[in-house]
């Protein structure tokens, strides 16, 4: 079976790979990119380690067949820092202590992104509701809540300051 | 929050840098090992059995051969069968299937392939023939006579005499002082009950991987996610019948493990598929496969009865305890029969414990294995005799807590243990000391796990610019590296960011076993701070050789080389690095130990919770844990390894358990029904780290990872009985199983 | 399986023509773990995101128009479709993570026929039509009728629905949705209970509907549970009145989610409180 080119924009950069049409698009960004910051924790939806931001909705990259990224802006955990500028979100998991084993800490990162990106100022509640999607097993998630609300009160510190 | 009792303070230990592995995992950068390629690298998969219990009767594997894509099929019949009395022949049979499949989900034949499809395509060729045969998956069915019998060789151990008949009962344990007649006699109020607990899967989001490139010379590389590399290398060569030698072990980062990754399950087959394919080989787990396949932790049933004085004194406990081994015997009910009652002086006892094989996945240690059910039985029967003696249920604890020099039940003398500064943490918290909420129950509970040393090797090596590199064994599945790196800037007196701490691989650091136990900070930091201590000897004697002075006369402190008699400016170790090609050449030193006088770890929690009495669901309303850490490392990440621990004890008492179907078929092999908590189903975890600290170990460490997961199933069963009326004795609290509690007036 | 992403409703009907094996998709939030677990794959997946008319959200002569593809993300980010429909919205906003609320769909959920759908409930009771596209040109069916059973439905080989019809609800109407999961995000619901209320000027109930999630085959109307409600007040009597036509008219199973018993007490506790959420928005006007 011949296999599907798909062109899009990944981290910034336009790119060009060839997939299997079944093929999901964590597979494609892994194997074909060989971006393995998205992590397989189920390939069902249920884990959110494979989360990624597509054409700015955050998703689980293993829930999309890898020729729907035809055409679209891909931004995964290795693009969210700015240059050798880590992203606030980054530097506060780090402060913070906000991950163990790491698996789970792209997309805890990538999910955080997006709300902050529509939420800058959210509650305790409504970051707990809006990272439900993703599963961490190792940290009980009380110092990835704090980590998160600290780079939000970072983030508004930058816009006031 | 951190209580300390008398500990010294430290410059290092006891901060909370920036672990130092932190970055490349905030950046996608960190290598698992899923994340490896290789030039040429094929995709394993492996067959699993459909049935519980079966005998294969013939595997076809000619037309997945014939396939394309596929370079080799292997089945049990490839690897050498090991004698019965080889300590390794249950992995290796639970690895791959030899004569019969004990469980759903037992692997039968493996496949690499060009693609993972391909490889997935031809295992589904392969053609298994198999005869059904009758399986048992309830503990007490198996326990009986003329149940279906999994092995024809086992013959119950422990016994007071040896059974002539095969049966599922593995062995038995059995722990026993006093004269539990006379103790049941003289007690005011008598309690008991039977619990039920179900399989638990640890649930680590990382699904296990491996790469293996094993070479024509007959040596193999293996890449893997383990949390022990060096048992990686012996346990593959067990099922290859190799020598150790051949094996090299690169410990990947380590996605989670909690007790599952301490055995290997794709390792020998991923070996094996590469020698024959002469290509490197990637195993990658999906998620049903880990729950079908690897280690949950034991169902369980345990009957615990208990008497006490009418003042709160507890003077006998009788315990009987059945542990599911799944397909293959374990330790578990020992371990169990081990912690049922620690937490408390008692002078009589009785403790029996049953070790029964059923057709489920072979079980794997979990975090502070078996204890969790042991402690869901007696702390919630603590629990009924506080109420029915009117008591604070923490001022019953601390009236029966051990202390040193006390007798553990399981034999030993307690060394100096921290229950009683838990206890009291608790007591004076704000937490406990405010009223719950009107309308939510409040639960207590304790929990205990004895933690172990073993053998743990750590070199360390002082870069020219005085940098230091810190090699251990001990792959780093909750931040050890951090406790590491903190250790030895502690014992050379210069900066934790100036150490680099490295997981070395099975050739280039002394054997360490694995990362379980509680023991990685305890024992491979004990291995750690050795190493720096002979490397501040020979620090010393550079700096004599650079002074031209008697090394009596130098002293080592805060890092630097001080001369008693003050005629030398002080050489920082930077100095003496600096020099060292001129002194002597370059600066390392190596510790391997078997660390001895592991201590003891209690934690206590309390929690509130509401319930929804109509429909039965629970709400973690408020969480408060203390933990005698002994002396906390790196609290970060001690507060981490409580958190962790609770919120896994939190999943298991209201929603995780494996369901089978009739037919032994796993029916929630995914995180959709396996419910494992997310973030909105949680408070924050309040934590009191408790410093007692163990004086077997430089800096007092005691462990930290395990026991925090042993006080939340009684906790909560107690907070759920505060606020329904309803005891409920078997988990999952769910809301179904809740609300039949309500419903029936007085618990299910 | 080859992907295709046609640009308009009649390629998807010739796609579909032609090829029995063909399947459409949106989400994939049910396609790919069926997939993952062994179900074969389509020959062609018909990816519906790339045709407007599917994934648009509108309000046209009082009528909503909800493309079948639209993620259930832009239901609860449409602040004028949660005024009128709070219960369906919300009910679209429970389906699983942000994740999954970014790619999952209306279209998707009835579709896939899980008697657990979160959003055919509230579709139900707000008496929703689909339009279905097929080889016979495109026709309106009424949404109830569209599940047949678990993962079957009444469509025809080579029919999809393109979008969902929902008359703007008279003022003093609302709905609500409740469903029991285990834990509070990320499960399939156990029991689901939807309500849709109008209340007259008196604070009398002058309509009512209550359909069930998980209790049955399909989703349930419960015809007895609305005749109990309109004509008067919403008492404590009438509510356990509902609530006991609730437990009756559920007719669930034992499975791994829960127990019969337990569905049907539940069914009858969520129907009560969804009436009760209901109605207390109907009685603030509703969404007018």
């Amino acid at each position: 079976m011949s296999r599907t080119h798909v062109s899009c924009n990944i981290n910034g950069d336009d790119v060009e790979f060839l997939c299997d049409a079944g093929e999901s698009l964590l597979d494609a960004l892994r194997d074909e990119m060989r971006l393995m910051g998205a992590k397989e924790g189920c390939g069902t939806g249920d884990c959110g380690a494979c989360s990624i931001l597509m054409d700015g909705r955050l998703q689980c990259s293993c829930l999309i067949f890898a020729p729907e990224a035809d055409g679209a802006a891909i931004v995964t955990v290795e693009g969210i820092a700015d240059g050798d500028h880590l992203h606030p979100l980054q530097q506060c998991f780090l402060e913070g202590a906000a991950l163990q084993c790491g698996v789970c800490t792209p997309g805890f990162l990538v999910a955080a992104k997006a709300l902050l990106d529509r939420n800058p100022d959210p509650t305790e509640t409504e970051v707990r509701y809006a990272l439900a999607g993703n599963l961490c097993r190792c940290t009980g998630y009380d110092k990835i809540i704090r980590s998160v609300l600290a780079a939000a009160d970072r983030m508004k510190e930058e816009v006031a300051g | 929050m951190t209580i300390t009792e008398q500990r010294p303070s430290y410059r290092y230990v006891g901060t909370r840098p920036v672990r130092h592995d932190g970055l490349d995992k905030v950046v996608g950068k960190a290598r698992y090992a899923a994340d490896l390629v290789l030039p040429g690298m094929l995709y394993g998969h492996i067959l699993r059995s459909p049935h519980a219990h079966a005998r294969i009767v013939d595997i076809d594997t000619s037309v997945a051969e014939a396939m394309p894509g596929v370079r080799a099929v292997i089945t049990g019949a490839d690897f050498p069968d090991l004698p019965a009395d080889d300590p390794e022949r249950n992995m290796t049979r639970n690895l791959m299937a030899r004569d019969k499949v004990l469980y759903e989900g037992h692997a039968v034949a493996a496949v690499a392939a060009a693609t993972r499809r391909q490889a997935r395509d031809a295992a589904e060729a392969i053609e298994v023939t198999y005869e059904v045969l009758p399986h048992t998956l309830d503990i007490l069915e198996a326990m009986e006579p003329g149940a279906p019998l999994l092995h024809d060789d086992i013959l119950t151990t422990g016994l007071d005499s040896e059974p002539s008949e095969p049966s599922n009962v593995a062995n038995r344990t059995c722990y026993e002082r006093g004269d539990i007649e006379q103790g049941f006699a003289s007690a005011d109020v008598v309690v008991e009950g039977e619990f039920l607990t179900k399989p638990i899967h640890q649930g680590y989001i990382e699904p296990h991987a491996c790469v293996a490139d094993t070479g024509q010379d007959g040596k193999t590389v293996i890449w893997c996610s383990s949390q022990g590399h060096f048992r990686v290398r012996s346990q593959t060569a067990a099922m290859l019948g190799w020598d150790t030698s051949r094996i090299k072990v690169i410990p990947a980062e380590i996605g989670g493990g909690f007790g599952g990754k301490t055995t290997i399950y794709l390792e020998p087959l991923a070996v094996e598929l590469s020698a024959r394919a002469g290509r490197p080989v990637k195993m990658v787990m999906s998620r049903d496969e880990v729950f079908r396949a690897t280690g949950p932790t034991p169902g369980s049933v345990i009957r615990v009865k208990l008497g006490a004085t009418g003042d709160g004194r507890i003077t006998a406990a009788k315990a009987w305890l059945a542990y599911e081994s799944g397909a293959f015997p374990g330790v578990w009910a020992m371990l169990g029969c081990m912690c049922v009652v620690s937490p408390y002086n008692v002078e009589n006892f009785l403790i029996e414990g049953f070790e029964v094989v059923v057709n489920k996945p072979v079980n794997a240690a979990y975090r502070a294995p078996s204890a969790p059910m042991a402690a869901f039985a007696t702390d919630t029967l603590v629990d009924e005799i506080a109420r029915r003696l009117d008591m604070d249920p923490i001022d019953l604890r601390l009236l029966n807590c051990p202390s040193a020099g006390d007798q553990a039940p399981y034999g030993p003398k307690w060394p100096l243990i921290g229950l009683r500064e838990c206890l009291e943490a608790i007591r004076d918290s704000e937490h406990y000391r405010s009223a719950p909420a009107a309308g939510h129950g409040r639960g207590v509970a304790s929990g205990f796990w004895f933690n172990i040393g073993e053998a743990s090797s750590a070199t360390v090596n002082l870069n020219e610019n005085g940098t230091a590199t810190v090699v251990t064994g001990s792959p780093d599945i909750g931040g050890s590296r951090a406790s590491m790196a903190l250790m030895a800037a502690e014992e050379l007196g210069i900066d934790v960011h100036a150490i680099q701490p490295v997981v070395g691989d099975t050739e280039v650091v002394g054997f360490t076993d694995v990362t379980e136990g509680s023991r990685a900070t305890f024992a491979t930091g004990m291995a750690v701070v050795e190493a720096c201590r002979d490397l501040k000897g020979q620090l010393r004697g550079r700096a004599a050789r650079m002074w031209d002075c008697d090394v009596e006369d130098v002293e080592w402190a805060d890092g630097r080389a001080t001369h008693s008699g003050g005629e030398h400016e002080p050489l920082a170790l930077a100095d003496i690095t600096a020099e060292a090609g001129r002194t002597g050449g370059p600066l390392g030193a190596t510790a391997s130990l078997n660390a001895r006088g592991a201590g003891p770890a209690f934690s206590v929690q309390v929690t509130d919770v509401s319930v929804d009495d109509e429909t039965g669901r629970v709400t973690v309303e408020r969480y408060t844990t203390a933990q005698d850490a002994g002396t906390a490392i790196h609290p970060d990440y001690v507060e981490g390894q409580m958190q962790g621990g609770v919120v896994q004890g939190i999943g298991w008492a209201l929603n995780e358990e494996y369901i089978h179907d009739a037919d032994g078929v796993m029916e929630n092999p995914g995180f959709l029904d396996y419910r494992i908590p997310v973030a909105s189903d949680l408070p924050m975890i309040e934590t009191i780290i408790v410093e007692v600290p163990n004086p077997n170990h430089p800096y007092g460490v005691r462990g930290v990872g395990e026991v925090g997961i042993v006080p939340p199933l009684p906790a909560l069963a107690n907070a759920i009985h505060d606020a329904t009326d309803a005891r409920i004795r078997e988990l999952p609290m769910s809301p179904p199983r809740v609300l039949a509690a309500i419903n029936s007036g007085n618990g299910a | 399986m080859r992907y295709v992403a046609p640009a308009s409703v009649a390629e998807v009907v010739a796609l579909l023509a032609g090829d029995p094996e063909a399947r459409v998709f949106a989400g994939a939030t049910d396609l790919v773990p069926q997939m993952r677990a062994g179900r074969p794959e389509p020959s062609v997946a018909i990816d519906l995101k790339k045709i407007p008319r599917l994934t648009g959200v509108s309000l046209t002569d009082g009528t909503w128009r909800i493309g079948a593809a639209a993620p259930t993300a832009d239901l609860t980010g449409n602040a004028a479709l949660a005024a009128d429909l709070p219960g369906l919205v919300y009910a679209g906003g429970l389906i699983g993570s942000d994740q999954i609320q970014n790619r999952a769909t209306l279209g998707g959920n009835l579709c896939n026929a899980s008697p657990a759908a979160d959003s055919v409930p509230s579709l139900v009771v707000n008496d929703a039509q689909a339009v279905v596209a097929g080889p016979g040109g495109e026709l309106t069916v009424r949404v109830i009728d569209i599940p047949s059973g678990p993962g079957r439905t009444s469509l025809q080989p080579g029919e999809f629905v393109v979008e969902f019809l929902i008359d703007r609800p008279l003022p003093s109407t609302s709905d609500a949705y409740l469903r029991l999961i285990p834990r509070t995000e990320m499960d399939i619901a156990i029991v689901g209970a939807a309500a849709r209320v109008s209340l007259d000027g008196d604070g009398n109930c002058s309509s009512a509907a209550i359909a069930l999630a998980a209790v049955a085959p399909t989703v349930v109307l419960v015809p007895a549970a609305a005749e109990a409600l309109v004509g008067g007040p919403i008492s404590d009597d009438v509510l356990a009145t509902v609530a006991a036509a609730c437990a009756e008219a559920a007719d669930p199973i034992d499975d791994k989610r829960g127990t019969v018993a337990y569905r049907r007490q539940v069914a009858g506790v969520l129907a009560k409180r969804a009436v009760l959420e209901a109605a207390g928005r109907a009685g603030n006007g509703g969404g007018r």
